[in-house]
């Protein structure tokens, strides 16, 4: 807390440069200061006009919240600021938002429209950064918002943006996990990308919404190997994972021939030995039993192409691709990565922890691999410990006959070190290279003797432990050292090294016979000044001393285990009474007593001494499981090689050499250029990414045009056609393409039974040009997917989904369509027979004849005006503003009466019954001092002068809530009392029921869909499926839960399975369309056509919610 | 609800004392008190270099690096591979290093604003997202002093208004537009010894490490290639992204489209067959007495195998036994310091003449009572050789395709001691 005062000031005193009155230093007040006031003083810089202001009050937030302070009760005073001109306010702004928001999440509401506005910018980094903002706000009601906005951005013209896009998925998944389904097929989409910059996002996001849709990879996979290298250095790594995954599950090994004989085997690769001749001969043999192993062309792709990524700077690729070697290669390639890992030692330390952990662990598999390179893990006295230790596992590992003798002499430098946990770690490892080398074994030994007499008592202490294990190998040579060590039991007093020589003499009593009996007499007198797990060993050695030389021994023994009975340890005086039972003959004790020397001097087996690295490669090399040895959360498991190889043509694609240019797309480049020469036209990768987007808009209009079910005999055959389009290769595609047309159009033809002069002349333009073309397809599709959402059985989203990207391509079709706006009467006269054909614009003149739709809307809502239906007054809820205990018996209740407030068509009335529990007459009742948020407006009632005891008041105000569900606050007076109070809105209650005919319905509809398709397609439209609970299906109380839940009027209806309604938001007057439709049994679905997104949102929310209780 | 969230969860910028002075989190907060399992291990690890990187907590993993007397310790939820992260905090770190040319706590503190704009852009929901310096420096604009002089007045700000195009080319670590008066590239062949010497003078260990650091400043989009006499030499190379892998590999030359200003293009290593020469030798001569608390010390340096150029820029440093309470030397070149703290003994020697070799020598005095120190420390130098390529590398020549005027080039060797240490 110290600091942060001093920081305030000097961030308070730059502002002072600029604006004097407001420089005044927020914490000059003191300690006693409150927070309350210094945040007053930054809502004031908030409010503020000038930039200047705001920006330094924006950085002093900022600061705060760098620094962990609470800066939330500023969300007001901020979120105003986010369509704020200057960018670096903005910037800030966002970084607010994005900290607070999901704590403050009806006001984060506000802030969304922005944001929609930012997502339709042409700037695409304006676009990008809107959806970046948009999605990171934690806030669940809007992901119907923000599920819209990355479909969208998926099939958005700029790569920067699609990849955005992919960044914003895991976002959404992480908020809500049911859009998992729709989220896949977006990424299914993102997958088929060509450009390096979506490559690694996309990826990332397969990973972490659905990693388990390898399906996925298949078509993608030749691709993503080859944009391997160009794509951005983190993108590598998350790809190289992934891909190891996948041909684990995709490959066989190939080291299957091997897998049999893998020590000899990898010893042969090395020619360490001399049974290469024995080797061979067995490999031969394995050799001819199995079919010879060819790898698959498509593994060989992988390896080939990660390899020069050993090469990149950055540690993690490196790792990535080493792991991938090891994981994938066959033995006698994966040397190539020892050498890009050996490099890596010389980075960061922390960088050196993971490498080693890494090595440590390949070294033990691939011994040879890392040989040449033994040198480099010599250790430096300025290495931290922790890297110390690793690299001497790494040695260790390393040892074999040929360079023991220098590893030996290299650990002889490091006994000596000052670093004592390094020592002791050393002498483990002269102990694992003695156990595993047996040529050094006794001169390990000799050396670990010598260590006896070291001054240090760790080293000591340490050497001990090490050669109780290693004497187990052998004793019966040994019993000098026993003698020389049983010695040391005057001198040394770390406890393990007690009890660790206490054990030896006890378990090879019988070699020093002399000797032992005294140990035990010397540590008898000892006994309760031990440590525990020394009187355990003490224990332990009266017993086998009892049990081989009880003559000697037996007083001792009796003696010791008296003193252990009374010992404080419970373990001790437990195991002396067990014991005493198994090794002293009374008459009580059972038959076990004859086995007891069987039991305490059995042959026991000597302790193996390995690596703590051995078996660590189950888990996938490089990840943070292996670095901890546990399973991580959210681990995936390296599968196991398959024994049959899955089917390799899954991964055929259209393209075989995808590079290529072919004619076509250099044509369609042509085409193209001015919408992609900007940001893809440089690289020849990137070019070829048209002949994928172009097929998709054909799918949409095949999947549009068999929703549309007009004739099933041309569904199948679009269908039959889009699957091979896609795999068959791009000669056989090109050949077709023409064929295609002409059922296209035909097929187009078809449906459109009003037979139109124009539709030669398209055939013809479609002939010529292609491009041309796009915009009447697209188009279609939309209109199609929004006015028969109710007969597109499969989903509403992918309907939409592929209206969308029709849509994209739309917009990228160049804006000199001159055939666009006949053709689109055409087509929408097949569509809505009644509407009247309507010039529609093309993209580029959207917003100028946007003016134009919106005045005759504004008109319309006018004349409108008197044919506001009157409510529909069912079940009127109440609410509480003031409870009897709150109010001090004064209590207060409202509702919406749902009638338009006299006086002002903008406010919403609200129905206030005051009554009056006191005894006393209530005096002076008034609204007074409204603080309504920006733009609200309150029409406070007329006073109410005096309300006697038991008496109930009824008036009416009126407050404009702007279409916001944002409460409404003001206080509520008497002559003796104010009450602070809010009113909150539903959202159905912001609308009032307009009239409509079904035609004039369809056509607000259509024109709504349509207004937001020049903007951003889908966004005034949203759908949500539900079931309706059995009491709610029939007519009747479908319309009553509707209109109790929402201010809207009904709108007669054909279809006996729809309802409809419509409103307008009171504010405003934008028109709110609402469709239901019912399915089969109880399914429904509800769509809701607004251009206010958010009340959209509520309003589904709301309804759904009503239906289904 | 899923909580599946993977990558960088959240920041803490932590100095030595131990306090948090910066926090940021991508997603939603995690509590400061995560930090105490991280104090629990710095604890437990006494120096700070040995607090474990990879931390595991209940319900987060720390992985942490230190950075100049900072750590950034990151809070992660889920399996990422750790080099993934410890790979993107260094370059955080190096990226405030360019920005601010420290990266230290007043630094950090004294920008906290543009760090946080910096976090902002550099990791998306916990990816990376723009790491190269060149965006960045589109995005956000290096504070100046001028610069927030006139920032101050006007109340303009560091973001830049021109938004990268860097991001969207498919040269991403290239801005666009670039203009210079004078064009120039300058190239510095920096190359290393490692070395390990042992007791009696032999090379246990040596190996050379090489890095060529480049500041170009050429204007538009200059297309390079740079050709050495000896590129075999070149063992184990590792590249910055805007080199041509696949022209390397045929032809052994490095063509790239550089990014504009200071870069490292490629560290590489000679390869280990060919024998490394070792421009100094050191005679030493450490003793500590048995029971007579004092010891001896004298050590010489001396030029060996040098190429004619003079080694300068040396500096000795010896960590010390515990037992040492103090050092009387007398130093015949250069000063030399011992920190009876921390038991350093630091000889900055300067440049060594053949004529008259440099020597320290002294009586070591020792804690009375205590036993003699088992071992002798090791002893590091440092020197550097200019206009020395030890290896032998050369730079045969650069091209410029693309742009038309005419380049200044330039082309600067330097040998310095990289680990170089002599065991006694």
């Amino acid at each position: 807390m110290a600091a942060s005062p001093a920081y305030g000031e000097e961030k308070g005193g730059s502002s002072s440069l600029g604006e004097p009155e407001y420089g005044h230093d927020p914490a000059s007040g003191g300690i006693f200061s409150s927070d309350y006031k210094r945040h007053d003083d930054l809502k004031e810089m908030l409010d503020s006009n000038k930039d200047s202001l705001k920006l330094e009050a924006m950085k002093r937030i900022v600061a705060m919240i760098a620094r962990g302070k609470n800066a939330s009760d500023l969300f007001p005073a901020v979120v105003k600021n986010v369509a704020c001109k200057n960018i670096e306010v903005k910037k800030l702004v966002y970084v607010y938002l994005v900290r607070y928001a999901e704590e403050q999440q009806d006001l984060a509401l506000l802030s969304i429209s922005t944001f929609q506005r930012g997502l339709k910018d042409p700037n695409q980094l304006i676009r990008a950064s809107a959806l970046r903002v948009l999605s990171s706000i934690r806030v669940p009601i809007i992901v119907p918002i923000m599920m819209l906005a990355i479909k969208e951005a998926a099939s958005d013209m700029s790569p920067y943006v699609r990849k955005t896009a992919a960044h914003a998925i895991p976002k959404l998944y992480s908020l809500d996990s049911d859009q998992k389904d729709q989220l896949i097929e977006v990424i299914e989409k993102l997958l088929a990308d060509k450009t390096t910059l979506v490559a690694g996002s996309v990826v990332m996001a397969f990973e972490e919404v659905c990693p388990e849709r390898i399906d996925l990879i298949h078509k993608n996979y030749r691709k993503l190997c080859n944009l391997l290298i160009d794509v951005e250095e983190w993108g590598q790594v998350v790809i190289i994972n992934m891909l190891t995954r996948y041909a684990r599950t995709q490959f066989l090994s190939p080291n299957q021939n091997e897998s049999l004989l893998e020590e000899s085997t990898e010893k042969a690769f090395y020619g360490s030995e001399e049974e290469d001749a024995k080797d061979a001969k067995a490999e031969a043999a394995s050799m001819a039993k199995r079919k010879p192993y060819v790898m698959d062309p498509d593994h060989r792709l992988l390896l080939r192409n990660t390899k020069p990524l050993l090469q990149s700077r950055n540690a993690a690729v490196v790792m990535a691709v080493a792991q991938l070697y090891f994981h994938l290669a066959p033995k006698a390639e994966v040397g190539v990565i020892a050498k890009a890992l050996v490099r890596l030692l010389r980075s960061h330390s922390e960088v050196q922890y993971v490498v080693l952990q890494n090595v440590a662990t390949m070294s033990i598999k691939r011994r040879g691999m890392f040989e040449p390179y033994l040198k480099s893990f010599y250790i430096r006295s300025t290495d931290p410990t922790q890297i110390k230790i690793l690299k001497l596992e790494v040695l260790t590992n390393l040892a074999n006959e040929t360079n023991i003798s220098t590893i030996l002499r290299e650990f002889q430098t490091y006994i000596r070190s000052m670093d004592k946990d390094f020592v002791a770690a050393t002498i483990q490892a002269i102990g694992r290279c003695a156990t595993n080398i047996g040529k050094v074994r006794d001169t390990c030994l000799n050396g670990l003797v010598q260590l006896l007499s070291n001054r240090d008592e760790l080293v000591v202490a340490e050497s001990v432990v090490v050669i109780k294990k290693l004497l187990q190998m052998q004793p019966a040579q040994h019993s000098e050292i026993i003698k020389h060590m049983a010695k040391l039991t005057d001198n040394i007093q770390v406890p393990m090294a007690r009890a660790s020589i206490l054990w030896l003499i006890g378990e090879y009593c019988e070699h020093v016979p002399k000797i032992a009996p005294d140990v035990l007499r010397k540590m008898a007198k000892s006994f309760t000044n031990e440590e525990d797990i020394v009187k355990l060993q003490v224990i332990n050695l009266a017993a086998k001393l009892y049990l081989t030389n009880s003559k000697q021994s037996k007083l001792l023994t009796q003696y010791v285990l008296n003193l252990a009975k009374y010992d404080q340890n419970y373990d001790i005086r437990d195991r002396a009474r067990f014991i005493r039972q198994l090794i002293v003959p009374t008459e009580k004790s059972g038959a076990l007593n004859k086995y007891a020397k069987k039991l305490f001097l059995a042959q026991k087996p000597a302790p193996i001494l390995e690596s703590s690295f051995k078996d660590r490669d189950h888990f996938q090399l490089g990840s943070l499981s292996h670095l901890l040895n546990a399973k991580a959360v959210g681990y995936q498991e390296l599968p196991d090689w398959p024994d049959e190889a899955p089917d390799p043509s899954v991964r055929n694609v259209e393209v075989p050499e995808w590079t290529k240019c072919t004619s076509r797309e250099k044509r369609k480049e042509k085409v193209e250029k001015p919408f992609y020469s900007d940001s893809e036209g440089e690289s020849g990768p990137t070019e070829s990414a048209d002949s994928e987007p172009e097929s998709v808009s054909e799918e949409s209009s095949s999947s549009s045009s068999s929703s549309n079910s007009s004739s099933g005999s041309e569904e199948e055959e679009e269908e039959e056609e889009e699957g091979s389009g896609e795999q068959s290769e791009d000669k056989e595609e090109e050949e077709k393409r023409p064929k295609r047309k002409e059922k296209e159009s035909s097929q187009k033809a078809a449906p459109g039974s009003v037979g139109s002069p124009s539709e030669e002349e398209e055939e013809e333009e479609e002939g010529a040009k292609k491009a041309k073309k796009k915009p009447p397809q697209g188009r279609k599709g939309r209109a199609e997917t929004s006015s028969e959402e109710a007969s597109a059985s499969e989903s509403s989203s992918s309907g939409s989904d592929s209206g969308s990207e029709a849509e994209a391509k739309r917009r990228k079709a160049p804006p000199s369509n001159r055939a666009g706006p006949k053709e689109i009467s055409l087509l929408d006269l097949d569509d809505f027979t009644p509407a009247p054909p309507q010039p529609i614009p093309s993209s580029s003149v959207v917003s100028t004849s946007l003016v134009t739709d919106l005045e005759g809307l504004t008109l319309t809502d006018t004349s409108l005006a008197p044919t506001l239906l009157s409510p529909a007054f069912g079940a009127v809820r109440t609410y509480e503003l003031l409870h009897r205990m709150a109010g001090e018996g004064l209590s207060v209740e409202y509702c919406f009466s749902r009638r338009p407030f006299p006086g002002d068509p903008h406010m919403v009335a609200v129905q206030i019954q005051i009554s009056n529990n006191t005894d006393a007459e209530v005096k002076n009742l008034r609204v007074s001092e409204p603080k309504p948020l920006s733009g609200m407006r309150i029409q406070e009632f007329p006073e109410i002068e005096h309300l006697a005891p038991g008496d109930t008041a009824s008036v009416v105000m009126g407050i404009d809530f702007c279409d916001s569900t944002q409460a409404a606050n003001f206080q509520l007076c008497t002559h003796t009392r104010h009450f602070y109070v809010s009113i909150q809105p539903p959202v159905g209650e912001l609308m009032a029921p307009v009239f409509m005919s079904e035609n004039e319905f369809k056509k607000e509809q259509d024109h709504l869909t349509r207004l937001g398709e020049g903007k951003l397609t889908g966004m005034s439209e949203i759908t949500e499926k539900l079931t309706l609970p059995e009491k709610c299906q029939s007519d009747h109380t479908i319309v009553q839960q509707v209109t109790s839940a929402a201010n809207v009027g009904r709108v007669p209806c054909g279809a006996d399975n729809e309802y409809r309604f419509a409103a307008k938001t009171v504010t405003s007057g934008s028109l709110v369309l609402i469709t239901l439709e019912q399915r089969e049994g109880a399914a429904a679905q509800l769509t809701v056509n607004s251009e206010k997104m958010v009340i959209g949102t509520m309003l589904v929310k709301d309804i759904i919610q009503a239906l289904v209780q | 609800m899923c909580f599946q969230q993977k990558m960088i969860h959240s920041l803490f910028l932590i100095n030595c004392s131990g306090d948090i002075f910066l926090e940021k989190h991508w997603k939603s907060v995690v509590s400061q008190s995560v930090c105490d399992y991280f104090f629990e291990a710095q604890e437990k690890a006494i120096d700070v270099e040995n607090v474990p990187p990879v931390i595991s907590t209940p319900h987060h993993y720390l992985i942490s690096i230190y950075r100049d007397k900072i750590f950034f310790v990151s809070v992660i939820q889920t399996e990422v591979p750790p080099l993934f992260v410890i790979e993107f905090l260094h370059r955080v770190a190096d990226t405030f290093q360019d920005y601010f040319g420290e990266c230290s706590e007043t630094a950090i503190k004294d920008n906290v604003v543009i760090v946080y704009e910096l976090l902002e852009e550099m990791l998306d929901n916990g990816f990376p997202l723009a790491t190269e310096s060149n965006i960045l420096k589109e995005l956000i604009k290096p504070p100046t002093i001028l610069r927030s002089v006139v920032n101050s007045i006007t109340g303009s700000s560091n973001v830049g208004d021109t938004l990268p195009t860097g991001q969207l080319s498919n040269i991403p670590w290239r801005r666009a537009g670039v203009k210079y008066t004078n064009n120039e590239a300058y190239f510095d062949v920096i190359e290393e010894i490692d070395a390990i010497i042992d007791k009696s003078g032999s090379t246990v260990f040596a190996e050379i490490q090489g890095v060529i650091d480049s500041c170009i400043k050429l204007s538009g989009m200059p297309d390079l290639s740079l050709s050495f006499m000896n590129p075999r030499l070149l063992d184990d190379v590792s590249f910055h992204p805007c080199i041509r892998f696949k022209r390397w590999e045929s032809e052994r030359v490095l063509s790239f489209i550089p990014p504009d200003g200071n870069f490292r293009l490629i560290s590489y290593r000679v390869s280990s067959q060919n024998l490394v020469a070792i421009p100094v030798y050191v005679k030493h001569m450490i003793s500590f007495k048995e029971n007579s608390s004092s010891g001896r010390f004298d050590v010489t340096i001396g030029p060996k195998q040098n190429m004619g150029k003079t080694v300068e820029g040396v500096v000795m440093t010896v960590h010390m036994p515990k037992a040492v309470l103090n050092m009387n030397l007398t130093a015949t070149q250069g000063s030399y310091t011992f920190d009876p703290v921390t038991k350093v003994l630091t000889w900055d020697v300067g440049k060594i003449t053949p004529q008259k070799l440099p020597n320290l020598k002294g009586m070591v005095n020792l804690q009375s009572g205590a036993p003699k120190p088992e071992e002798n420390p090791s002893l590091n130098i440092q020197f550097k050789i200019q206009q020395l390529a030890i290896s032998g590398l050369k730079v045969n020549r650069l091209d410029m395709y693309g742009e038309k005027y005419k380049p200044f080039k330039g082309v600067k060797y330097i040998t310095k001691a990289g680990k170089f240490q002599v065991r006694t």
